[in-house]
């Protein structure tokens, strides 16, 4: 099966003028094209991301600082959080979901086209709508123009007494569309996975990328909806005058806050578990080993996602809830750090003996078991109700969670962007250009996140505008600020990387790493049905049978 | 993509060493369970809202004051339950008049509910004066039954255009499976109408 391919049409190489290609990639419901659309979308979004985040680091680089006014700075920590997790995070994740997917599991396309298509495009003008409200959200009252309430929008400040103008409705409704297209996604990656799997493929044979994005996808249809649903009576509250989050009528402020945690602490296993499942595909393929203890991880990965879904209050700990919450709530996100645990040890067992390969990707799924590590650990710490009550809200938090995001998260997708790069441009990437990015970015991220911890622990509260000189804070946040431009030059590196090798790199082949799922037996870039022949499978690494017809996997499995 | 020759020459040799027939769940089945995953949450969401919010508005009416138990329209909209999956049925054995005549009787029967609720609304607003933002009653109550009342509408645009291309002769036995996922939908719509029955009419009350 290896390289058929059958010939549509003649007219394939010819090149298309520039009005034809367009236009093929906007009513695009392949699978490849869409996923590729959620990726450069998603990175145009990481850019903004990254701006705004150097932005608010520039302004804190020493005390009494005025680089940008406290309203643009209210602004930007509100579009930073915002942008990462819904218009960065989530569509690329989505954007290897849908390219992957379907050629893992031997499929042609995904279960509804047209749905993903129409997901994509919901995503996209949500992101569009969140940003026009830089010119849109000034409204009537002139006030001020893009959101500024924080990425959880708390109650009342998402009151119209308190954000007149336009700017939250901008963040509320373009949260509330992209959710409809996560929605639609969710739906498609769970039916694409049960229903379209080839001949052999059972659920013990799947590759781990499709187990863990059935777990993430499963996960979307119930995090998100409750995030959907909290959108719809904020925007009743703005809107039609409504009372749900308005404390002088009676309602409640608390009631967002879980509302929004419950959607907002599963999204953080939503946005992992894809990372998981990256690195479940790429150390096992750069140590020459099998995944080790597949079962286990699967079933970890199950467990994690029910557990995700009793965390969520471990973010209102500050709030001031009854002890038996406090207590339940610190002992389920205790608990949840032994699934994650068992995986850490899975990818090391895996790695050990094995013959490691340090090609790029590899370097960032290492760094990323260890990064992911001190994540976890630092979540423990703050999964203790009365330590959270001294560290809560503090630089401590931001710099846990951005060991997680960039940490853990960014660093797995630099790798899965080096790992399926030659198979979606049919071109290798440069291993130099690849080890600058890792060893520029590397440094960065533990220059600005390692040392953000301190000024945590020394006091220092998230989201102020400035701070006063002398109260050992100084250094600490001049070297957050310093790491940052090492980030944007492992950045720059990226993508500079990524154009040169999509023109000059070398031809790929179809198996550059001699890799043993399916995606790897087509041609690179794969033709627009994927497989000539739907492939029929025997044991979970199809390609590794037929490279070793005398000692294949499934006479063990 | 070096291919014009060798293609259809090698795909012929398919290997055929799966013995057992490989049939997996169909797409719309699935999809719509999904969905319905989905919905659920969000109805979960709004239900949660309506019970915590259940006596603590400021002012009044209360639902006690103005409330009446919708008996007859919730009649109707679960005997569309009935009715649609006589509907599917008939299909899927190949009798199509039968069909659309199942499948008219449960557009009347989500009409009639549609109807009431508006009736019910209308009452509600110009006779005892309580709107979305009178008070938290208001708030929940409006914003629970309507969104039940919006999947109800979604479901009969979906049941118009099919009983449309029903009298046009276009719905034949082959389309039955897409009639059963539809109706997946409508039977949660009307399960999801006896919990809000029970929280607004009964636990509310």
């Amino acid at each position: 099966m290896a390289s058929e391919t059958i010939a549509l049409t003649a007219a394939h190489d010819v090149p298309q003028p520039i009005g034809t290609v367009l236009h093929d990639w906007v009513v695009t419901v392949d699978h490849k094209k869409l996923g590729i659309l959620y990726i450069l979308y998603a990175l145009v979004f990481l850019v903004i991301g990254g701006i705004e985040a150097t932005i608010m680091r520039v302004q804190l680089i020493v005390p009494h600082n005025h680089f940008v006014s406290p309203q643009v700075f209210n602004r930007m920590f509100t579009m930073h959080g915002t942008t990462m997790i819904f218009f960065v995070a989530m569509p690329i994740l989505f954007g290897f979901g849908n390219y992957l997917i379907p050629l893992m599991i031997g499929a042609r396309d995904m279960a509804f086209p047209r749905l993903n298509a129409w997901s994509f495009w919901l995503t996209a003008f949500g992101g569009l709508l969140l940003y026009f409200s830089f010119i849109g959200g000034n409204g009537l009252y002139g006030a001020g123009n893009a959101p500024d309430v924080g990425w959880f929008a708390y109650a009342p400040l998402t009151a119209t007494a308190f954000s007149p103008g336009h700017s939250t409705d901008f963040w509320t409704l373009g949260l509330l569309v992209s959710g409809f297209g996560s929605i639609g996604t969710a739906v498609n990656i769970l039916a694409t996975i049960v229903c379209l799997r080839c001949p052999g493929m059972t659920l013990g044979k799947m590759p781990l990328l499709a187990w863990l994005n059935l777990v993430m996808a499963a996960m979307v249809l119930l995090a998100i909806s409750p995030l959907t649903a909290a959108q719809m009576m904020l925007s009743l509250d703005r809107f039609l005058g409504a009372h749900f989050f308005d404390t002088l009528a009676g309602g409640s402020a608390v009631l967002w806050m879980h509302f929004f945690w419950i959607f907002g602490h599963p999204e953080v296993y939503v946005l992992v578990i894809p990372a998981f499942a990256f690195a479940s595909e790429i150390i096992p393929v750069f140590s020459r080993k099998p995944i080790f203890g597949y079962p286990v991880m699967v079933a970890a990965t199950v467990c994690i996602g029910f557990v995700g879904f009793s965390v969520w209050a471990h973010h209102m700990f500050t709030v001031g809830m009854n002890s038996y919450a406090n207590s339940f709530f610190t002992i389920t996100t205790m608990v949840i750090g032994v699934p994650t645990g068992i995986k850490i040890f899975n990818w090391i067992a895996t790695m050990w003996g094995g013959k490691i390969i340090l090609k790029t990707p590899m370097l960032f799924c290492i760094a990323f078991l260890f990064q992911f590590l001190i994540a976890g650990l630092t979540g423990i710490m703050l999964s203790a109700a009365p330590f959270d009550w001294q560290l809560g809200n503090s630089y401590f938090v931001v710099a846990h969670f951005h060991y997680v995001i960039v940490g853990g998260i960014l660093f797995t997708l630099f790798g899965a962007f080096y790992y399926w790069f030659p198979k979606m441009s049919g071109r290798m990437y440069n291993e130099t250009l690849g080890k600058w990015h890792f060893w520029l970015f590397f440094i960065g991220f533990h220059l600005t996140f390692d040392f953000m911890h301190v000024p945590g622990l020394l006091g220092m509260p998230r989201r102020i505008y400035t701070y006063e000189p002398g109260r050992g804070w100084d250094i600490w946040n001049l070297i957050c600020t310093i790491g940052v431009f090492f980030q944007i030059a492992g950045t720059f590196v990226f993508i500079g990387n990524l154009l040169w090798s999509y023109f000059k790199g070398n031809a790929a082949g179809n198996d550059p790493w001699d890799a043993w799922t399916l995606e790897w037996s087509t041609s690179s870039p794969p033709v627009e049905y994927n497989f000539a022949k739907i492939p029929v499978v025997k044991s979970r690494r199809p390609l590794w049978d037929i490279k070793h017809p005398e000692d294949p996997d499934w006479k063990y499995e | 993509m070096n291919d014009e020759e060798s293609l259809l020459n090698s795909t012929s040799s398919a290997p055929s060493s799966i013995e057992l027939p490989w049939v997996l769940p169909s797409r719309g089945h699935v999809g719509m369970l999904s969905l319905i995953a989905a919905e659920l949450a969000i109805f979960t969401i709004f239900v949660v809202a309506y019970l915590f919010y259940i006596g603590k508005s400021l002012t009044g009416p209360t639902p006690k004051d103005v409330l009446e138990l919708p008996i007859f329209s919730s009649i109707c909209l679960l005997s569309s339950s009935l009715t649609i999956h006589a509907a599917v049925s008939a299909l899927r054995n190949g009798r199509v008049r039968a069909f659309g005549m199942w499948w008219f009787v449960t557009m009347v029967l989500g009409l009639i509910f549609l109807g009431e609720t508006g009736r019910e609304w209308h009452h509600l607003i110009f006779e005892k004066g309580l709107t979305i933002s009178t008070n938290l009653f208001g708030t929940t109550y409006y914003s629970l039954v309507g969104l039940h009342a919006f999947h109800v509408t979604v479901g009969l645009i979906c049941i118009a255009i099919a009983m449309i291309l029903a009298l046009l002769g276009k719905v034949k036995q082959e389309h039955n499976e897409r009639a059963d996922v539809f109706s997946l939908y409508w039977h949660f719509v009307d399960v999801v109408w006896i919990v809000v029955f029970t929280v607004v009419y009964i636990i509310g009350r």
